[in-house]
């Protein structure tokens, strides 16, 4: 139990994967406040962290929870919180601080039915557009969507790389539905485990200013106790991380923190193609919802129709031209989430005038594969 | 960093490109700031063992201000921000220079449980009466039926006693201690510098630009009153009075040890791996 990283095969639920993937990643931080369907996270970090000399604490609410996770990450701490939508709505104003400092860190949101208090135990997807849009003000963002317990580790372990390459909070965006399942998890050896640390300055002190960004947009960074001293704020800032109200801070600040992730969206988008090359009716899908629309898609195959399958398995930055691109020879596209209505938005933008038909769930299930084959056979090929 | 011009004594400590600093003619926060690095100057303490950490609000600025490591939280979480430094780099001291209603009221919480749980930070609360940055509005800490722009017939509510509050919260070390009480202020900010664990110390400090103006008060009256009001006294927390109209009680109230949260923590580990 005191190893850091369990390497072997185990039966567990999502949520247990996630907590085994932040510590593979190296996180040695988390703080949090209990919430259904996230509390799980919590409980197994509780368990395990003070064995392998990281940190847990439970806070008075969420809003410390976030504030602590970015004072451990400016301490040189890999830290982590996991919550569900109530939970994000409190962080929100925090994340934006993340945001704007630039401070690496991981924000896990096991998604359960809303608005407000809604349906704590049962799965939705209807947080995608809190996570791009909730903090004010301009922002790019990393959300990352698991569609099983394998994906809730590997992806817990990519939201801290991208964190650390693009300093910057990466949500992992997984539905109750994976959260609470069992299926097998394969825990690769140590080795086979990338693992990437934020990039450190390497001039001196007297030289160094925190914000100062290279051709990659992304600045080193110290952490509290280097001996840089330095300083930073949540206020518009100039490269030495002081206070400037000016509008050509303002530009150069919101342009640059957009983009490191605006220039990188085809380094940062991952995805899944399921027979796209000659589909005629292409799906388009995430979460639990692809693994229905990935069945659908095989059984419209045996019946003659050329379906194919997009699984995103990032939502942000949103793949714009990769649907783009593959919608210019389809007749149709369909979309399927657990939600009414939200990156089918960004679809329908993107493949214009390709029509798109959409299959919202509300409640406890996903879509089942004969409801998103209706939607298939229901283009015009 | 202090160019050619004559350098300041404590030029080493301050960031003296930030300066001149926002605050106002009469605002006690230039003397905190000044008694703060005063004190980090006379302990000889290691700059680089340091992170000075505010919310946001006048007092928020401070942090920008002083030449160790530094960040400017949003408000009300400094302290949030603090246990995380704290439990990371536990060789680190965060000291938190923030004001009363950034601490009491946004922030309450936050306050309230990292006292409960004793982890190893110093709080600096900066007390003006009122919300300054903003314009004067009433707070947590107005006295009763004072006038502020959201009180106009008269602040309804009654104030908190900061010290009675952080004490029976669980804190280590509660003081309170005004911007005219600069030795014994010093001096309080030193030992709690050296304090392992949760260590608060509320200032007394004029805010003549909002409270002062509206309820008649000019700066140099407000110190003279400072003055004229403060009782040093040896007292129980819970009868540390605060009344700008009557009596403002003065001093050192707790210096207790306990276990830091730090010190659990690490006991914790031992038994988890053990």
């Amino acid at each position: 139990m005191s190893s850091e990283i369990l390497t072997g095969s185990h039966f567990v639920h999502g949520d247990w994967a996630c907590a085994e993937g932040a510590i593979a990643a190296g996180c040695r931080f988390y703080a949090a406040y209990p919430i259904t369907p996230a509390t799980e996270i919590a409980e197994r970090m509780a368990l395990r962290l003070p064995r392998i000399g990281g940190n847990f604490i439970q806070f008075e609410d969420e809003l410390g929870a976030i504030a602590s996770v970015i004072g451990a990450s400016y301490s040189g701490v890999k830290a982590m919180t996991a919550t569900s939508g109530p939970g994000i709505s409190l962080m929100l104003e925090n994340i934006g601080l993340a945001i704007m400092t630039e401070a690496p860190c991981v924000v896990v949101n096991v998604m359960r039915g809303g608005p407000s208090t809604g349906q704590p135990t049962v799965g939705s997807q209807s947080d995608v557009m809190q996570c791009r849009w909730g903090t004010h003000g301009d922002v790019e963002i990393i959300a990352l969507v698991p569609d099983s317990v394998q994906e809730m580790f590997d992806l817990t372990v990519e939201a801290f790389n991208l964190s650390e390459e693009y300093r910057l909070p990466v949500f992992l965006l997984a539905d109750a539905n994976i959260g609470h399942m069992y299926e097998k998890l394969v825990i690769p050896p140590k080795r086979d485990i990338r693992i990437v640390d934020r990039k450190r300055p390497t001039i001196s002190r007297e030289r160094y200013q925190p914000f100062e960004a290279d051709e990659g947009l992304v600045p080193p960074m110290a952490n509290f106790g280097d001996g840089y001293r330095f300083y930073a704020t949540g206020l518009t800032h100039d490269a030495m991380g002081y206070p400037d109200m000016s509008v050509e801070a303002q530009d150069q600040l919101v342009r640059r923190l957009c983009d490191k992730i605006r220039n990188n969206v085809d380094r940062i988008s991952r995805f899944e193609e399921v027979m796209v090359d000659d589909c005629d009716v292409l799906v388009v899908a995430y979460g639990i919802t692809a693994r229905s629309a990935a069945r659908a898609v095989r059984v419209a195959r045996e019946e003659g129709i050329k379906a194919g399958l997009l699984r995103l398995i990032s939502v942000w930055p949103f793949p714009e031209r990769k649907i783009e691109g593959l919608a210019s020879s389809v007749k149709g596209v369909v979309v399927s989430e657990m939600n009414y209505g939200q990156i089918v938005r960004e679809v329908e933008r993107a493949v214009r005038p390709t029509p798109v038909s959409f299959i919202p769930k509300l409640g406890e299930n996903p879509p089942r594969p004969d409801e998103i084959l209706a939607a298939i056979r229901g283009v015009e090929v | 960093m202090s160019g050619g011009r004559m350098s300041h004594p404590l030029g080493e400590y301050l960031r003296m490109d930030r300066f001149p600093h926002i605050w106002c003619q009469g605002c006690g926060l230039g003397i905190i700031l000044h008694a703060y690095v005063d004190a980090l100057r006379e302990l000889e303490y290691d700059l680089d063992k340091v992170v000075t950490i505010s919310g946001i609000g006048c007092a928020g600025r401070a942090s920008g201000y002083v030449n160790t490591d530094a960040f400017h939280t949003t408000h009300g979480r400094a302290i949030p921000f603090a246990t995380g430094v704290s439990l990371s780099r536990p060789d680190l001291k965060p000291v938190i220079i923030s004001g009363d209603g950034d601490l009491f009221a946004i922030g309450g919480n936050h306050l309230i449980h990292a006292a409960r749980r004793n982890v190893d930070m110093l709080v600096i609360c900066s007390n003006n009466f009122n919300y300054g940055m903003t314009g004067a509005q009433f707070g947590p800490t107005t006295p009763h039926a004072s006038r502020s722009p959201t009180s106009p017939y008269g602040n309804i509510e009654h104030p908190f006693n900061l010290v009675s509050l952080v004490a029976s919260a669980g804190a280590s070390m509660v003081s309170r201690w005004t911007v005219f009480h600069v030795h014994m202020l010093r001096n309080a900010i030193k030992k709690g510098l050296r304090k392992r664990g949760f260590s608060f110390i509320e200032v007394v400090s004029p805010c003549p630009t909002g409270y002062g103006r509206l309820n008649r008060l000019g700066n140099v009256e407000m110190m003279r009153e400072l003055r004229r009001i403060c009782r040093i006294k040896k007292v129980h927390p819970t009868e540390a009075t605060i009344d700008p109209d009557g009596e403002i009680v003065i001093g050192d109230f707790v210096d207790i040890e306990r276990p830091t949260y730090n010190e659990v923590v690490e006991s914790l580990a031992r038994r988890a791996e053990g």
